[in-house]
């Protein structure tokens, strides 16, 4: 059995490597958010408050480009709606822990900690610390987030922009991805979610990315069927 | 009113984080809809590659060749090969920097 702290180090340690993404992301978050003209604390707050990266980026800019805030706060929403099918992912694996404890591990919850406990906990459903990879894993990275928006308020896009820095965010999540690319049906999945991304990215308050995950879940279920 | 609407949408952010965690009981979840929630990876991940892989700023279509495509092609196959997050987050970042600053 595992300790508390050597799951939480486990799970510090799991997202490592999407710093490399976390962190200029979080760089050039803060520093649109100032020079756009919004305050350097409401920049900030937002990484507390909101604590979402690609949502609070939208929320600036629209903002910003004069849209209404019921448009700005409905877009952040609709975009991190997809924080609920993490939940239902998660859900299983916490289901002891108190309702205190839920609240907390709740706020931590992003996409790189959540793709990297969630393989942890798959293979450890019997660690009674197993929770602990979760806020390792979050923890971390809401620390790095904290710390590199604060570095974008300060100091600006210090990092020039050439350098296209915004595409290590796929790479990311493509590293996350790819050992699903060794089961041809999560490929099916992956393949229906992307170009239904593609198709739907215009539709309103940003909503394909919510749209294309539930219609490639939609393809999963029939892949499910297939597969029976 | 900015600072009113950062805390309402940071509560819309929190409920979406936690109504799953603490208002499901995992027996409402039929075996079937977990079978399929295992594919909530999968199903997630790609709205945010695609769109950022395959189109310009501008968010038009990209052509095939663009800087970005070649370089997301190149970490995949590194990634599938070597089986490494940083390998394969650094062969995409260094292709594409390879591509737009000395090709």
């Amino acid at each position: 059995m595992l300790t508390k702290h050597q799951i939480f180090k486990m799970g510090s340690l799991a997202v490592g490597p999407h710093m490399l993404s976390v962190i200029p992301f979080g760089i050039i978050c803060g520093a649109i958010g100032v020079e756009m003209g919004f305050s350097p604390y409401l920049v900030y707050a937002m990484s507390i408050i909101i604590f979402g990266g690609a949502s609070q980026i939208v929320f600036l800019q629209l903002l910003s480009g004069g849209a209404s805030t019921f448009i700005a706060v409905t877009s952040v929403g609709v975009i991190n709606t997809r924080h609920i099918l993490y939940g239902a992912v998660l859900s299983e694996y916490l289901e002891k822990l108190s309702l205190l404890k839920k609240l907390v591990i709740s706020y931590f919850i992003v996409d790189q900690g959540f793709a990297e406990s969630n393989k942890f906990l798959r293979k450890n459903k019997d660690q009674i610390n197993k929770h602990y990879h979760l806020l390792g894993t979050g923890i971390t990275l809401w620390v790095c987030w904290q710390i590199s928006t604060i570095f974008g308020i300060i100091l600006g896009s210090f990092i020039p922009e050439e350098l296209g820095l915004k595409f290590a965010v796929p790479l990311t999540f493509i590293a996350i991805l790819i050992n699903e690319l060794r089961k041809i049906d999560h490929v099916i999945v992956i393949l229906v979610s992307g170009i239904s991304s593609l198709l739907f990215f215009d539709a309103p308050l940003k909503s394909y990315i919510i749209i294309a995950p539930l219609v490639s879940l939609i393809a999963a279920s029939l892949v499910l069927k297939f597969k029976k | 009113m900015t600072w009113l609407s950062v805390i309402i949408a940071g509560i819309l952010t929190y409920l979406t984080r936690t109504t799953m965690i603490t208002l499901v009981n995992r027996n409402v979840l039929s075996n079937n809809v977990k079978q399929v929630l295992s594919y909530v990876p999968a199903a997630v991940f790609p709205a945010i590659i695609f769109p950022a892989v395959f189109f310009n700023d501008s968010g038009l279509l990209d052509d095939l060749n663009s800087p970005k495509i070649i370089a997301a092609s190149i970490a995949v196959l590194v990634g599938y090969f070597a089986k490494n997050v940083i390998a394969t987050i650094l062969s995409g970042l260094i292709s594409y920097w390879i591509i737009i600053f000395l090709l």
